[in-house]
């Protein structure tokens, strides 16, 4: 889905937990996240250690959107 | 007689559905669940010995740990073959089963066997390190399945000479063996019934086939973030309650659009994941986790991005075709581009 968007141009960050499944179907800005049943949470967590959870990993993904790169890369996030 | 080892997951292995995913590896003294099947088919020459059986999520997400524990017991037993799966398309257990078999053949080294759906993104990352036959889409095809991997064990077993991946029906590992041709033709004869072939626009096989995964070079990069809108696109299955375009909960053919312009979250209980392939309890408690509408909504505010797009874009990623998520990124693209989007941020389970 995501490569047949990149494809028009649009730059694409895919978030996702399996980071190797994402490398082998070719997306090329990558931020993984915490687990597939909750992506950008995590039950465990306080409220406020969940919010820094998931805007740390998005702020992640939007600078990845503003990178320049040559090859697929895996950004990393802070929390 | 040889002797193997059967790796399963934790639904076959019958810990438990989705809320078992979490399971660590539990180590059987006999068989458990379809590895009794296996057995009856690879009966008299190989005797599966044991069952391994562990959570898909654990597996996936905990590797080295999981790999860990594995190995210890494994380094107790004698064994000449080892099986994972099969797992028809469950995403999650085919790179699972793709983790065993790289992991048992590096360290072991002995043939290592399992079976996957062609759809399966397992096949993609591991198919060059084992032998993936190919597999039916569900577990109804669990006897076809475990048919076609016990009688390739038995072969191997037997001494019996190995055809190609093509003949034996499992996914091609890249290996190219020279074998002389076996209808004696030589190159010149084959190459020439090739070209003519090719000249009267008939159909021909070349000999050197060259695998292609398409790859998109990177779309260049935002320039000016604070002033672009970004749109988020899914494959969460988050979707408004009543889920009013009804998509499909797994292997969906359609996507849907929802207004979010007026949201700074999605509210629980206004929103839910629909996505049958994990445990929807977490995100149907809080759908940000899913699709991030409350921390972009923030950083809208922060001005770190200019907007964030009036809609998402969503749909069911278990179980859907390649075709039909390849259908469905080139709709939503279309509408992006009609709307100005900048970029996307996509979020997928």
């Amino acid at each position: 889905m995501g490569k047949e968007i990149e494809k028009t141009g649009i730059p694409v960050v895919v978030m996702c937990n399996l980071i190797d499944v994402a490398k082998t179907v070719g997306s090329n800005r990558m931020v993984q996240t915490v687990s597939v049943p909750y992506p950008l949470g995590d039950p465990e967590l306080s409220a406020e250690a969940e919010w820094q959870l998931r805007t740390s990993r998005v702020e992640a993904a939007l600078n990845a959107l503003a990178a320049d790169i040559a090859e697929p890369t895996v950004f990393p996030s802070k929390f | 007689m040889l002797k193997a080892i059967h790796y399963i997951n934790q639904f076959f292995g019958q810990v438990g559905g989705e809320d078992a995913a979490d399971a660590k590896p539990i180590f059987h003294d006999n068989l458990v669940g379809c590895s009794m099947m296996l057995n009856q088919m690879v009966k008299p020459d190989i005797e599966v010995t044991n069952t391994i059986v562990c959570g898909d999520n654990y597996i996936t997400n905990h590797t080295d740990e999981a790999l860990k524990e594995i190995f210890a017991w494994l380094d107790t037993k004698k064994f000449d073959i080892f099986f994972a799966g099969p797992a028809f398309m469950a995403g999650r257990y085919g790179v699972g089963c793709g983790i065993m078999c790289k992991a048992v053949a590096e360290r072991y080294h002995v043939p290592v066997i399992t079976s996957m759906n062609e759809e399966n993104p397992g096949v993609e990352e591991y198919k060059s390190v084992c032998c993936i036959f190919k597999g039916g889409r569900k577990a109804t095809f669990m006897k076809d399945d475990v048919t076609a991997m016990a009688a390739f064990a038995k072969k191997i077993a037997r001494g019996e000479e190995l055809l190609p991946a093509a003949q034996e029906g499992y996914f091609p590992r890249g290996i190219r063996a020279e074998i002389p041709q076996p209808d004696g033709r030589i190159a010149a004869d084959r190459v020439i019934d090739m070209l003519l072939k090719k000249l009267k626009g008939e159909p021909f096989q070349t000999e050197l086939i060259i695998p292609k995964m398409e790859k998109i070079p990177p779309a260049p990069a935002l320039k000016d973030l604070a002033h672009a809108t970004i749109a988020l696109v899914s494959s969460s299955g988050v979707v408004p309650v009543d889920n009013p375009d009804r998509i499909q909960s797994a292997s969906a053919q359609k996507w849907g659009k929802y207004d979010i312009s007026k949201l700074d979250n999605l509210p629980e209980g206004v929103f839910k994941t629909i996505h049958a392939g994990f445990d929807p309890a977490a995100m149907c408690h809080i759908p940000d986790r899913g699709i991030p509408v409350d921390a972009m909504r923030y950083f809208e505010k922060q001005g770190k991005i200019g907007k964030l797009y009036d809609y998402f874009y969503v749909t069911v990623g278990t179980g859907t075709t390649q075709a039909f998520a390849a259908k469905f990124g080139r709709e939503i693209a279309a509408e992006l581009n009609a709307a100005k989007v900048d970029a996307v941020v996509l979020t997928a389970t």
